[in-house]
Protein backbone atom coordinates (compact mmCIF):
# COMPACT_ATOMS: atom_id res chain seq x y z
CA UNK A 1 0.00 0.00 0.00
CA UNK A 2 1.23 3.37 -0.37
CA UNK A 3 1.74 5.70 1.93
CA UNK A 4 -1.36 8.47 2.22
CA UNK A 5 -0.35 11.35 0.86
CA UNK A 6 -4.02 13.11 1.28
CA UNK A 7 -3.31 14.42 4.76
CA UNK A 8 -5.77 16.13 6.28
CA UNK A 9 -4.98 18.87 8.23
CA UNK A 10 -8.27 19.90 8.78
CA UNK A 11 -8.87 17.02 11.15
CA UNK A 12 -6.04 17.72 13.39
CA UNK A 13 -7.03 18.92 16.43
CA UNK A 14 -3.67 21.06 17.30
CA UNK A 15 -3.96 23.38 14.76
CA UNK A 16 -0.36 24.89 15.13
CA UNK A 17 1.98 23.31 14.45
CA UNK A 18 1.44 20.27 12.77
CA UNK A 19 0.76 17.23 14.84
CA UNK A 20 2.11 13.57 13.73
CA UNK A 21 0.40 12.10 17.02
CA UNK A 22 -1.84 12.21 19.01
CA UNK A 23 -3.03 11.03 22.26
CA UNK A 24 -5.88 11.75 24.70
CA UNK A 25 -7.13 10.55 28.02
CA UNK A 26 -4.81 7.16 27.85
CA UNK A 27 -4.52 4.67 30.30
CA UNK A 28 -3.38 1.61 30.64
CA UNK A 29 -4.09 -1.10 33.70
CA UNK A 30 -2.43 -4.30 32.68
CA UNK A 31 -3.98 -7.85 33.26
CA UNK A 32 -2.75 -7.86 36.72
CA UNK A 33 -3.98 -5.00 38.08
CA UNK A 34 -0.73 -2.86 37.57
CA UNK A 35 -1.74 0.66 36.26
CA UNK A 36 0.95 1.51 33.58
CA UNK A 37 -0.38 4.32 32.33
CA UNK A 38 -2.89 6.93 34.14
CA UNK A 39 -5.32 9.83 31.78
CA UNK A 40 -1.75 10.34 29.06
CA UNK A 41 -2.52 13.66 27.30
CA UNK A 42 0.68 14.47 24.37
CA UNK A 43 1.06 16.18 20.86
CA UNK A 44 3.58 14.95 18.88
CA UNK A 45 4.65 17.88 16.22
CA UNK A 46 5.73 16.90 12.95
CA UNK A 47 9.28 16.74 12.11
CA UNK A 48 10.51 17.04 15.68
CA UNK A 49 12.26 15.13 17.83
CA UNK A 50 10.49 14.30 21.38
CA UNK A 51 12.41 12.78 23.63
CA UNK A 52 9.94 11.11 26.73
CA UNK A 53 12.72 10.80 29.58
CA UNK A 54 11.69 8.95 32.64
CA UNK A 55 13.51 6.51 35.27
CA UNK A 56 12.89 2.79 34.41
CA UNK A 57 9.33 1.25 34.61
CA UNK A 58 7.62 5.05 34.17
CA UNK A 59 5.70 3.49 31.44
CA UNK A 60 7.57 4.77 28.30
CA UNK A 61 7.90 1.60 26.37
CA UNK A 62 4.09 0.71 27.35
CA UNK A 63 2.83 4.13 25.77
CA UNK A 64 4.88 3.60 22.33
CA UNK A 65 3.40 -0.46 22.49
CA UNK A 66 0.14 1.24 22.86
CA UNK A 67 0.33 3.68 20.07
CA UNK A 68 1.96 1.21 17.54
CA UNK A 69 -0.46 -1.92 18.53
CA UNK A 70 1.81 -3.94 20.38
CA UNK A 71 -0.48 -3.56 23.81
CA UNK A 72 -3.59 -2.62 23.91
CA UNK A 73 -5.15 0.36 25.41
CA UNK A 74 -7.34 0.17 28.60
CA UNK A 75 -9.19 3.52 27.39
CA UNK A 76 -8.65 6.82 25.57
CA UNK A 77 -7.89 7.43 21.90
CA UNK A 78 -4.21 8.29 19.43
CA UNK A 79 -4.32 9.47 16.14
CA UNK A 80 -1.56 9.41 14.16
CA UNK A 81 -1.98 12.11 11.25
CA UNK A 82 -5.05 12.93 12.36
CA UNK A 83 -6.24 8.88 11.68
CA UNK A 84 -6.96 6.88 14.82
CA UNK A 85 -4.63 4.23 15.07
CA UNK A 86 -6.95 1.32 15.97
CA UNK A 87 -9.35 1.60 13.56
CA UNK A 88 -6.99 3.15 11.11
CA UNK A 89 -4.31 0.86 11.30
CA UNK A 90 -3.25 0.09 8.23
CA UNK A 91 -2.74 3.66 7.06
CA UNK A 92 -1.30 4.85 10.64
CA UNK A 93 1.38 2.21 10.91
CA UNK A 94 2.00 2.63 6.99
CA UNK A 95 3.80 5.71 8.24
CA UNK A 96 5.06 4.31 11.41
CA UNK A 97 8.47 2.74 12.10
CA UNK A 98 9.60 1.16 15.17
CA UNK A 99 12.87 0.30 16.62
CA UNK A 100 11.83 -1.98 19.78
CA UNK A 101 14.23 -1.60 23.08
CA UNK A 102 15.15 -5.12 23.34
CA UNK A 103 17.23 -6.31 20.52
CA UNK A 104 14.50 -9.28 19.44
CA UNK A 105 15.99 -10.67 15.85
CA UNK A 106 15.59 -13.78 13.97
CA UNK A 107 18.45 -14.68 14.94
CA UNK A 108 19.07 -17.46 11.33
CA UNK A 109 18.13 -14.61 9.15
CA UNK A 110 20.65 -12.71 7.05
CA UNK A 111 20.52 -8.85 7.11
CA UNK A 112 19.47 -8.39 3.62
CA UNK A 113 16.61 -10.42 4.18
CA UNK A 114 15.53 -9.54 7.49
CA UNK A 115 15.03 -5.68 6.41
CA UNK A 116 13.50 -6.71 3.00
CA UNK A 117 10.56 -8.94 4.85
CA UNK A 118 10.36 -6.04 6.89
CA UNK A 119 9.33 -3.93 4.11
CA UNK A 120 7.19 -6.23 2.66
CA UNK A 121 5.51 -6.49 5.96
CA UNK A 122 4.71 -3.10 6.16
CA UNK A 123 3.15 -2.91 2.69
CA UNK A 124 5.81 -1.67 0.36
CA UNK A 125 6.85 -3.09 -3.17
CA UNK A 126 10.62 -4.63 -3.10
CA UNK A 127 12.78 -1.77 -3.48
CA UNK A 128 16.56 -3.00 -3.76
CA UNK A 129 18.12 0.17 -4.20
CA UNK A 130 16.54 1.99 -1.08
CA UNK A 131 17.56 -1.24 0.91
CA UNK A 132 21.14 -0.50 -0.61
CA UNK A 133 21.30 2.88 0.87
CA UNK A 134 19.63 2.34 4.34
CA UNK A 135 22.28 -0.60 5.12
CA UNK A 136 24.96 2.26 3.38
CA UNK A 137 23.80 4.76 5.65
CA UNK A 138 23.98 2.22 9.07
CA UNK A 139 27.35 0.71 7.77
CA UNK A 140 25.58 -2.69 7.20
CA UNK A 141 26.28 -3.27 4.07
CA UNK A 142 29.56 -5.14 4.17
CA UNK A 143 27.08 -7.47 6.33
CA UNK A 144 24.51 -7.34 4.43
CA UNK A 145 24.49 -11.69 3.83
CA UNK A 146 25.69 -12.43 7.78
CA UNK A 147 23.17 -13.90 9.82
CA UNK A 148 22.20 -11.77 12.59
CA UNK A 149 23.24 -14.16 15.37
CA UNK A 150 26.99 -13.53 13.82
CA UNK A 151 26.77 -9.97 14.24
CA UNK A 152 27.43 -7.85 17.58
CA UNK A 153 25.01 -5.76 19.83
CA UNK A 154 25.77 -2.33 18.14
CA UNK A 155 24.98 -4.04 14.76
CA UNK A 156 21.81 -5.66 15.49
CA UNK A 157 20.80 -2.48 16.95
CA UNK A 158 21.32 -1.32 13.68
CA UNK A 159 19.58 -4.07 11.81
CA UNK A 160 16.54 -3.28 13.75
CA UNK A 161 16.82 0.71 12.27
CA UNK A 162 16.95 -0.68 9.11
CA UNK A 163 14.20 -2.77 9.41
CA UNK A 164 11.80 -0.15 11.01
CA UNK A 165 12.96 2.09 8.15
CA UNK A 166 12.67 0.04 5.48
CA UNK A 167 9.12 1.13 4.53
CA UNK A 168 10.20 4.97 4.76
CA UNK A 169 8.21 5.66 7.51
CA UNK A 170 7.15 9.54 8.33
CA UNK A 171 7.57 8.91 12.11
CA UNK A 172 10.07 6.69 14.37
CA UNK A 173 9.95 5.29 17.17
CA UNK A 174 13.31 4.62 19.04
CA UNK A 175 13.00 3.00 22.65
CA UNK A 176 16.01 3.28 24.50
CA UNK A 177 17.91 3.07 21.21
CA UNK A 178 21.48 3.92 22.83
CA UNK A 179 21.20 1.65 26.20
CA UNK A 180 23.95 -0.27 27.03
CA UNK A 181 25.71 1.51 23.88
CA UNK A 182 29.36 2.72 24.15
CA UNK A 183 29.75 6.44 23.92
CA UNK A 184 31.28 6.19 20.49
CA UNK A 185 28.56 4.17 18.99
CA UNK A 186 25.99 6.65 20.88
CA UNK A 187 27.21 9.56 19.49
CA UNK A 188 27.04 7.81 15.96
CA UNK A 189 23.41 7.36 16.82
CA UNK A 190 22.41 10.62 17.55
CA UNK A 191 24.07 12.01 14.22
CA UNK A 192 21.45 9.44 12.48
CA UNK A 193 18.92 10.49 14.58
CA UNK A 194 19.38 14.33 13.42
CA UNK A 195 20.37 13.07 9.66
CA UNK A 196 16.58 11.79 9.51
CA UNK A 197 14.80 14.75 11.23
CA UNK A 198 16.29 16.64 8.37
CA UNK A 199 14.49 14.05 5.69
CA UNK A 200 11.72 15.34 7.52
CA UNK A 201 11.20 12.62 9.45
CA UNK A 202 9.16 12.94 13.20
CA UNK A 203 11.37 11.27 15.73
CA UNK A 204 10.37 10.13 19.48
CA UNK A 205 12.71 8.71 21.52
CA UNK A 206 12.27 7.48 25.20
CA UNK A 207 15.55 7.31 27.11
CA UNK A 208 16.63 7.52 30.57
CA UNK A 209 19.97 9.58 30.28
CA UNK A 210 19.14 13.17 30.67
CA UNK A 211 22.37 14.20 28.51
CA UNK A 212 20.73 12.14 25.92
CA UNK A 213 17.44 14.30 25.93
CA UNK A 214 19.35 17.31 26.10
CA UNK A 215 21.67 16.85 23.46
CA UNK A 216 19.10 15.85 21.12
CA UNK A 217 15.51 16.76 21.72
CA UNK A 218 13.46 19.84 20.44
CA UNK A 219 11.38 19.00 23.04
CA UNK A 220 10.90 16.70 26.18
CA UNK A 221 8.34 15.31 28.02
CA UNK A 222 8.77 13.45 31.34
CA UNK A 223 6.80 10.55 32.27
CA UNK A 224 6.78 9.36 36.00
CA UNK A 225 4.74 6.58 37.79
CA UNK A 226 2.72 6.47 34.65
CA UNK A 227 2.00 10.26 33.91
CA UNK A 228 3.09 12.86 31.97
CA UNK A 229 4.94 15.38 34.79
CA UNK A 230 5.99 18.07 32.25
CA UNK A 231 6.33 18.72 28.30
CA UNK A 232 8.48 21.57 26.81
CA UNK A 233 10.30 22.99 24.49
CA UNK A 234 14.05 21.86 25.76
CA UNK A 235 15.07 25.63 25.01
CA UNK A 236 12.41 26.79 26.90
CA UNK A 237 12.35 24.32 29.72
CA UNK A 238 16.03 25.22 30.28
CA UNK A 239 15.10 28.41 30.92
CA UNK A 240 12.03 28.32 32.57
CA UNK A 241 13.76 25.96 35.22
CA UNK A 242 17.83 26.28 34.11
CA UNK A 243 19.04 28.27 36.83
CA UNK A 244 22.17 29.54 37.10
CA UNK A 245 25.05 28.57 40.05
CA UNK A 246 27.72 31.02 40.49
CA UNK A 247 30.67 29.06 42.55
CA UNK A 248 33.35 31.08 44.61
CA UNK A 249 36.56 29.09 45.83
CA UNK A 250 37.14 30.33 49.22
CA UNK A 251 40.51 32.09 50.16
CA UNK A 252 39.53 30.50 53.79
CA UNK A 253 36.92 27.77 54.33
CA UNK A 254 33.65 28.37 56.58
CA UNK A 255 32.12 26.75 58.98
CA UNK A 256 28.31 28.41 58.50
CA UNK A 257 27.31 31.58 56.33
CA UNK A 258 27.51 34.43 58.05
CA UNK A 259 24.47 35.72 59.30
CA UNK A 260 25.23 39.52 57.24
CA UNK A 261 25.06 36.89 53.68
CA UNK A 262 21.27 35.72 54.83
CA UNK A 263 19.46 37.70 52.15
CA UNK A 264 21.04 35.44 49.46
CA UNK A 265 20.33 32.36 48.28
CA UNK A 266 23.63 29.99 49.26
CA UNK A 267 24.95 27.38 50.51
CA UNK A 268 28.27 25.45 50.90
CA UNK A 269 30.20 22.91 49.70
CA UNK A 270 33.24 20.86 49.72
CA UNK A 271 34.17 21.34 53.70
CA UNK A 272 33.43 25.48 53.05
CA UNK A 273 35.78 25.73 50.66
CA UNK A 274 33.05 26.70 48.19
CA UNK A 275 30.49 29.04 48.08
CA UNK A 276 27.34 28.38 45.79
CA UNK A 277 25.06 31.20 45.30
CA UNK A 278 22.09 29.76 43.07
CA UNK A 279 20.69 32.86 40.85
CA UNK A 280 17.79 32.83 37.74
CA UNK A 281 19.18 34.15 34.42
CA UNK A 282 15.33 35.36 33.74
CA UNK A 283 15.09 37.66 36.20
CA UNK A 284 15.32 41.25 36.16
CA UNK A 285 18.01 41.59 38.84
CA UNK A 286 20.36 38.17 39.68
CA UNK A 287 21.45 39.62 42.48
CA UNK A 288 25.26 38.63 41.73
CA UNK A 289 26.50 42.58 41.86
CA UNK A 290 24.96 42.95 45.35
CA UNK A 291 26.52 39.78 46.52
CA UNK A 292 29.64 40.35 45.04
CA UNK A 293 29.70 43.96 47.37
CA UNK A 294 28.12 41.95 50.68
CA UNK A 295 31.38 39.70 50.17
CA UNK A 296 33.76 42.66 49.36
CA UNK A 297 32.63 44.63 52.61
CA UNK A 298 32.97 41.46 54.65
CA UNK A 299 35.87 40.92 53.54
CA UNK A 300 35.58 37.76 52.28
CA UNK A 301 38.07 36.39 49.54
CA UNK A 302 38.00 33.73 46.77
CA UNK A 303 40.60 32.93 44.66
CA UNK A 304 38.54 31.48 41.63
CA UNK A 305 34.79 31.46 40.59
CA UNK A 306 33.12 29.76 37.70
CA UNK A 307 29.50 29.72 36.77
CA UNK A 308 27.50 26.58 35.74
CA UNK A 309 24.29 26.23 34.19
CA UNK A 310 21.94 23.94 36.20
CA UNK A 311 21.87 20.28 33.77
CA UNK A 312 18.53 18.52 33.31
CA UNK A 313 19.35 16.52 35.35
CA UNK A 314 18.74 18.31 38.18
CA UNK A 315 15.92 19.98 36.51
CA UNK A 316 15.06 16.08 36.26
CA UNK A 317 15.45 15.39 40.04
CA UNK A 318 13.79 18.37 41.08
CA UNK A 319 10.36 17.53 38.63
CA UNK A 320 10.18 13.74 39.40
CA UNK A 321 10.70 14.74 42.87
CA UNK A 322 7.65 17.06 42.91
CA UNK A 323 5.56 14.20 41.21
CA UNK A 324 5.98 11.54 43.38
CA UNK B 1 -13.82 -1.73 7.34
CA UNK B 2 -10.40 -2.40 5.66
CA UNK B 3 -11.42 -4.16 2.38
CA UNK B 4 -7.74 -3.48 0.83
CA UNK B 5 -5.76 -6.65 1.35
CA UNK B 6 -1.95 -6.04 2.11
CA UNK B 7 -0.37 -8.27 -0.56
CA UNK B 8 2.99 -7.28 -0.05
CA UNK B 9 2.68 -8.45 3.66
CA UNK B 10 1.05 -11.10 2.65
CA UNK B 11 3.81 -12.77 0.54
CA UNK B 12 6.19 -11.69 3.14
CA UNK B 13 5.19 -13.31 5.84
CA UNK B 14 4.56 -16.63 3.61
CA UNK B 15 8.21 -16.48 1.83
CA UNK B 16 9.51 -15.64 5.31
CA UNK B 17 7.80 -19.11 6.49
CA UNK B 18 8.95 -21.05 3.18
CA UNK B 19 12.22 -19.77 3.62
CA UNK B 20 12.62 -21.05 6.90
CA UNK B 21 11.26 -24.87 5.22
CA UNK B 22 14.05 -24.41 2.81
CA UNK B 23 16.94 -23.67 6.04
CA UNK B 24 15.51 -26.40 7.46
CA UNK B 25 14.84 -28.88 4.52
CA UNK B 26 16.48 -32.23 6.01
CA UNK B 27 14.08 -32.20 8.95
CA UNK B 28 11.15 -30.89 7.32
CA UNK B 29 11.07 -33.15 4.31
CA UNK B 30 14.05 -35.62 4.32
CA UNK B 31 13.33 -36.95 7.77
CA UNK B 32 9.26 -37.74 7.07
CA UNK B 33 10.10 -39.62 4.11
CA UNK B 34 12.81 -41.86 6.06
CA UNK B 35 10.23 -42.48 8.67
CA UNK B 36 7.43 -43.24 5.96
CA UNK B 37 10.08 -45.68 4.21
CA UNK B 38 10.39 -47.49 7.61
CA UNK B 39 7.16 -47.46 7.33
CA UNK B 40 6.46 -49.88 4.95
CA UNK B 41 9.27 -51.87 5.18
CA UNK B 42 8.08 -53.18 8.59
CA UNK B 43 4.37 -52.42 8.61
CA UNK B 44 3.86 -53.06 4.76
CA UNK B 45 6.58 -55.70 3.77
CA UNK B 46 7.04 -57.74 7.11
CA UNK B 47 3.72 -57.16 9.11
CA UNK B 48 1.98 -57.17 6.10
CA UNK B 49 2.56 -60.31 4.32
CA UNK B 50 0.76 -62.15 6.65
CA UNK B 51 -2.00 -59.97 6.58
CA UNK B 52 -4.54 -60.78 3.99
CA UNK B 53 -6.02 -58.10 1.86
CA UNK B 54 -8.42 -55.63 3.66
CA UNK B 55 -11.85 -54.76 1.83
CA UNK B 56 -9.50 -55.99 -1.51
CA UNK B 57 -6.79 -53.95 -1.08
CA UNK B 58 -3.38 -55.25 -0.60
CA UNK B 59 -2.12 -54.14 3.34
CA UNK B 60 0.66 -52.01 1.55
CA UNK B 61 -2.00 -50.40 -0.45
CA UNK B 62 -4.33 -50.43 2.30
CA UNK B 63 -1.79 -48.03 4.82
CA UNK B 64 -0.78 -45.87 2.65
CA UNK B 65 -3.38 -42.99 2.62
CA UNK B 66 -3.06 -43.40 7.00
CA UNK B 67 0.77 -42.93 6.48
CA UNK B 68 0.35 -39.57 4.40
CA UNK B 69 -2.47 -38.66 6.90
CA UNK B 70 -0.49 -39.60 9.68
CA UNK B 71 2.35 -37.12 7.95
CA UNK B 72 -0.37 -34.03 6.49
CA UNK B 73 -1.15 -33.65 10.10
CA UNK B 74 1.31 -34.13 12.61
CA UNK B 75 3.48 -32.14 9.99
CA UNK B 76 0.66 -29.28 9.69
CA UNK B 77 0.28 -29.10 13.40
CA UNK B 78 4.30 -28.63 14.84
CA UNK B 79 5.16 -26.39 11.47
CA UNK B 80 1.92 -23.76 11.83
CA UNK B 81 2.43 -24.13 15.60
CA UNK B 82 6.20 -23.41 15.72
CA UNK B 83 5.85 -20.82 12.80
CA UNK B 84 3.46 -18.38 15.03
CA UNK B 85 5.38 -19.36 18.70
CA UNK B 86 8.86 -18.79 17.76
CA UNK B 87 8.11 -15.10 16.97
CA UNK B 88 6.43 -15.17 20.14
CA UNK B 89 9.43 -16.77 21.96
CA UNK B 90 11.67 -14.68 20.35
CA UNK B 91 10.20 -10.96 20.77
CA UNK B 92 9.86 -10.56 17.05
CA UNK B 93 6.18 -10.56 17.14
CA UNK B 94 5.86 -6.75 17.87
CA UNK B 95 6.89 -6.02 14.41
CA UNK B 96 3.73 -8.70 13.02
CA UNK B 97 2.05 -6.68 16.14
CA UNK B 98 3.21 -2.97 14.80
CA UNK B 99 2.71 -4.08 11.00
CA UNK B 100 -0.33 -3.05 8.94
CA UNK B 101 -1.29 -6.65 8.14
CA UNK B 102 -4.67 -8.15 9.28
CA UNK B 103 -5.35 -11.11 11.32
CA UNK B 104 -6.67 -12.61 7.71
CA UNK B 105 -2.96 -11.42 5.81
CA UNK B 106 -1.76 -13.10 9.14
CA UNK B 107 -3.54 -16.42 9.38
CA UNK B 108 -2.90 -17.06 5.28
CA UNK B 109 0.97 -16.14 5.59
CA UNK B 110 1.60 -18.64 8.27
CA UNK B 111 -1.36 -20.96 7.81
CA UNK B 112 -0.91 -20.92 3.63
CA UNK B 113 3.14 -21.69 4.43
CA UNK B 114 2.35 -24.69 6.91
CA UNK B 115 -0.48 -26.10 4.41
CA UNK B 116 1.87 -25.50 1.44
CA UNK B 117 4.71 -27.52 2.95
CA UNK B 118 2.27 -30.24 4.38
CA UNK B 119 0.25 -30.64 1.04
CA UNK B 120 4.03 -30.98 -0.87
CA UNK B 121 5.09 -33.60 1.77
CA UNK B 122 2.14 -35.38 1.17
CA UNK B 123 2.59 -35.73 -2.22
CA UNK B 124 6.28 -36.69 -1.78
CA UNK B 125 5.38 -39.78 0.66
CA UNK B 126 2.76 -40.46 -2.19
CA UNK B 127 5.68 -40.63 -4.38
CA UNK B 128 7.57 -42.87 -2.26
CA UNK B 129 4.96 -45.38 -1.76
CA UNK B 130 5.22 -46.38 -5.14
CA UNK B 131 8.19 -47.35 -5.06
CA UNK B 132 7.38 -50.02 -2.70
CA UNK B 133 3.66 -51.10 -4.15
CA UNK B 134 1.47 -50.32 -6.52
CA UNK B 135 -1.72 -48.37 -5.94
CA UNK B 136 -4.79 -47.08 -7.94
CA UNK B 137 -6.33 -43.47 -6.93
CA UNK B 138 -9.88 -44.15 -7.59
CA UNK B 139 -10.91 -40.33 -7.42
CA UNK B 140 -8.11 -38.41 -7.98
CA UNK B 141 -9.70 -34.81 -7.12
CA UNK B 142 -11.63 -35.96 -4.59
CA UNK B 143 -8.35 -36.88 -3.03
CA UNK B 144 -6.50 -33.62 -3.89
CA UNK B 145 -9.22 -31.96 -1.88
CA UNK B 146 -8.74 -34.14 1.15
CA UNK B 147 -5.74 -33.27 1.21
CA UNK B 148 -5.54 -29.47 1.04
CA UNK B 149 -8.62 -28.95 2.97
CA UNK B 150 -6.64 -31.24 5.76
CA UNK B 151 -3.44 -29.70 5.47
CA UNK B 152 -5.31 -26.23 5.93
CA UNK B 153 -7.88 -27.19 8.99
CA UNK B 154 -4.34 -28.95 10.70
CA UNK B 155 -2.47 -25.85 10.03
CA UNK B 156 -5.11 -23.65 12.08
CA UNK B 157 -5.23 -26.28 14.61
CA UNK B 158 -1.67 -26.05 14.94
CA UNK B 159 -1.44 -22.37 14.08
CA UNK B 160 -4.39 -21.99 17.73
CA UNK B 161 -1.62 -24.75 20.09
CA UNK B 162 1.56 -21.96 18.64
CA UNK B 163 -0.44 -19.28 20.34
CA UNK B 164 -1.88 -21.10 23.17
CA UNK B 165 1.53 -22.76 23.93
CA UNK B 166 3.56 -20.56 26.42
CA UNK B 167 6.20 -22.93 26.34
CA UNK B 168 8.23 -25.36 23.75
CA UNK B 169 7.22 -28.19 25.84
CA UNK B 170 3.30 -27.43 25.50
CA UNK B 171 3.81 -27.08 21.69
CA UNK B 172 5.68 -30.70 21.05
CA UNK B 173 2.98 -32.31 23.74
CA UNK B 174 -0.15 -31.71 21.31
CA UNK B 175 1.36 -33.23 18.27
CA UNK B 176 3.43 -36.01 20.43
CA UNK B 177 0.38 -37.04 22.64
CA UNK B 178 -2.68 -35.86 20.83
CA UNK B 179 -2.25 -36.20 16.79
CA UNK B 180 -0.20 -39.21 16.77
CA UNK B 181 -2.12 -41.35 18.62
CA UNK B 182 -5.37 -39.86 17.62
CA UNK B 183 -3.75 -41.04 13.80
CA UNK B 184 -2.73 -43.97 15.12
CA UNK B 185 -6.07 -45.03 16.61
CA UNK B 186 -8.11 -43.68 13.46
CA UNK B 187 -7.49 -46.51 11.46
CA UNK B 188 -4.04 -45.55 9.51
CA UNK B 189 -3.19 -49.46 9.76
CA UNK B 190 -5.66 -51.11 10.11
CA UNK B 191 -9.83 -51.23 8.94
CA UNK B 192 -12.50 -49.90 12.28
CA UNK B 193 -14.42 -52.69 11.42
CA UNK B 194 -11.61 -54.98 12.78
CA UNK B 195 -12.31 -53.74 15.93
CA UNK B 196 -14.86 -55.09 18.60
CA UNK B 197 -17.65 -53.81 18.65
CA UNK B 198 -17.14 -51.12 21.47
CA UNK B 199 -13.95 -50.07 20.70
CA UNK B 200 -15.65 -49.08 17.25
CA UNK B 201 -18.13 -47.04 18.78
CA UNK B 202 -15.52 -45.48 20.90
CA UNK B 203 -13.42 -44.88 17.77
CA UNK B 204 -16.28 -42.76 16.03
CA UNK B 205 -15.35 -40.29 18.53
CA UNK B 206 -11.93 -39.48 17.09
CA UNK B 207 -12.17 -36.95 14.28
CA UNK B 208 -9.09 -38.19 12.58
CA UNK B 209 -11.16 -41.70 11.92
CA UNK B 210 -13.11 -39.65 9.46
CA UNK B 211 -9.98 -38.04 7.46
CA UNK B 212 -8.36 -41.46 7.25
CA UNK B 213 -11.78 -43.24 6.01
CA UNK B 214 -12.27 -40.32 3.45
CA UNK B 215 -8.55 -39.98 1.89
CA UNK B 216 -8.63 -44.22 2.14
CA UNK B 217 -12.58 -43.51 -0.11
CA UNK B 218 -10.47 -41.17 -2.34
CA UNK B 219 -7.71 -43.75 -3.15
CA UNK B 220 -9.96 -47.26 -2.82
CA UNK B 221 -13.72 -46.47 -3.01
CA UNK B 222 -14.45 -48.28 -0.01
CA UNK B 223 -14.59 -46.64 3.79
CA UNK B 224 -15.03 -46.88 7.54
CA UNK B 225 -17.42 -44.38 7.62
CA UNK B 226 -19.67 -43.11 4.85
CA UNK B 227 -17.87 -40.69 2.75
CA UNK B 228 -21.01 -38.29 3.24
CA UNK B 229 -20.35 -38.02 7.45
CA UNK B 230 -16.54 -37.95 6.59
CA UNK B 231 -17.21 -34.80 4.36
CA UNK B 232 -19.40 -33.00 7.10
CA UNK B 233 -17.25 -33.72 10.25
CA UNK B 234 -13.75 -32.71 8.20
CA UNK B 235 -15.72 -29.09 7.22
CA UNK B 236 -16.70 -29.06 10.96
CA UNK B 237 -13.70 -28.89 12.28
CA UNK B 238 -12.39 -26.76 9.71
CA UNK B 239 -15.35 -24.38 10.76
CA UNK B 240 -14.08 -24.49 14.42
CA UNK B 241 -10.64 -24.01 13.71
CA UNK B 242 -11.65 -20.72 11.93
CA UNK B 243 -13.63 -19.76 14.72
CA UNK B 244 -10.98 -20.14 17.37
CA UNK B 245 -8.52 -17.86 15.11
CA UNK B 246 -11.30 -15.23 14.45
CA UNK B 247 -11.66 -15.16 18.41
CA UNK B 248 -7.99 -14.71 18.78
CA UNK B 249 -6.88 -12.05 17.00
CA UNK B 250 -10.54 -10.35 18.00
CA UNK B 251 -9.68 -10.62 21.44
CA UNK B 252 -6.19 -10.51 21.15
CA UNK B 253 -5.54 -13.92 23.40
CA UNK B 254 -1.96 -14.72 24.33
CA UNK B 255 -0.88 -11.76 21.47
CA UNK B 256 -1.35 -8.43 23.13
CA UNK B 257 -1.36 -7.56 26.64
N1 LIG C 1 3.26 -7.13 30.15
C1 LIG C 1 3.18 -6.51 31.33
N2 LIG C 1 2.37 -6.98 32.29
C2 LIG C 1 2.28 -6.35 33.47
N3 LIG C 1 2.97 -5.26 33.81
C3 LIG C 1 3.80 -4.74 32.89
C4 LIG C 1 3.95 -5.33 31.60
N4 LIG C 1 4.85 -4.61 30.90
C5 LIG C 1 5.24 -3.61 31.71
N5 LIG C 1 4.61 -3.68 32.89
C6 LIG C 1 4.77 -2.74 34.01
O1 LIG C 1 4.35 -1.46 33.59
C7 LIG C 1 5.23 -0.46 34.08
C8 LIG C 1 5.79 0.33 32.93
O2 LIG C 1 6.67 -0.49 32.20
P1 LIG C 1 7.41 0.03 30.91
O3 LIG C 1 6.41 0.66 30.01
O4 LIG C 1 8.21 -1.08 30.37
O5 LIG C 1 8.36 1.15 31.50
P2 LIG C 1 9.67 1.83 30.89
O6 LIG C 1 9.75 1.49 29.45
O7 LIG C 1 9.49 3.29 31.14
O8 LIG C 1 10.83 1.29 31.66
C9 LIG C 1 6.29 -1.19 34.91
O9 LIG C 1 5.91 -1.11 36.26
C10 LIG C 1 6.22 -2.60 34.41
O10 LIG C 1 6.56 -3.49 35.44
MG1 LIG D 1 11.18 0.57 28.40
Amino acid sequence: MPPDSDEKPARIANNSPESAISVSKLSKIYAGGHAALTDIDLEIRKGEIFALLGPNGAGKTTLISIICGIVSPTSGRITAGGDDVIRDYRKTRTKIGLVPQELTTDAFETVWNTVSFSRGLFGKKPDPAFIERTLRDLSLWDRKDSKIITLSGGMKRRVLIAKALSHEPEILFLDEPTAGVDVELRRGMWDMVRKLQETGVTIILTTHYIEEAEEMADRIGVINGGRIVLVEDKAALMKKLGKKELRLHLHHPMQTIPADLSGHDLALEGDGNTLVFTFDTQAERTGTTRLLGDLDRLEIRFSDLDTRQRSLEDIFVSVVGESS
Amino acid sequence: MNLRMNFPGLRAIYQFEMARTWRTLFQSVVSPVVTTTLYFIVFGAAIGSRITEINGVTFAAFIIPGLIMLSILTESVSNASFGIHLPRFTGTIYELLSAPVSSLEVVLGYVGAAATKSIVLGFIILATARLFVDYDIAHPVAMVCILVVTAITFSLFGFIIGIWADNFEKLQFVPMLVITPLTFLGGSFYSIDMLPPFWRTLTLFNPVVYLISAFRWSFYDTADVPIGISIVMIFLFLTVCIGVVCWIFQTGYRLKN
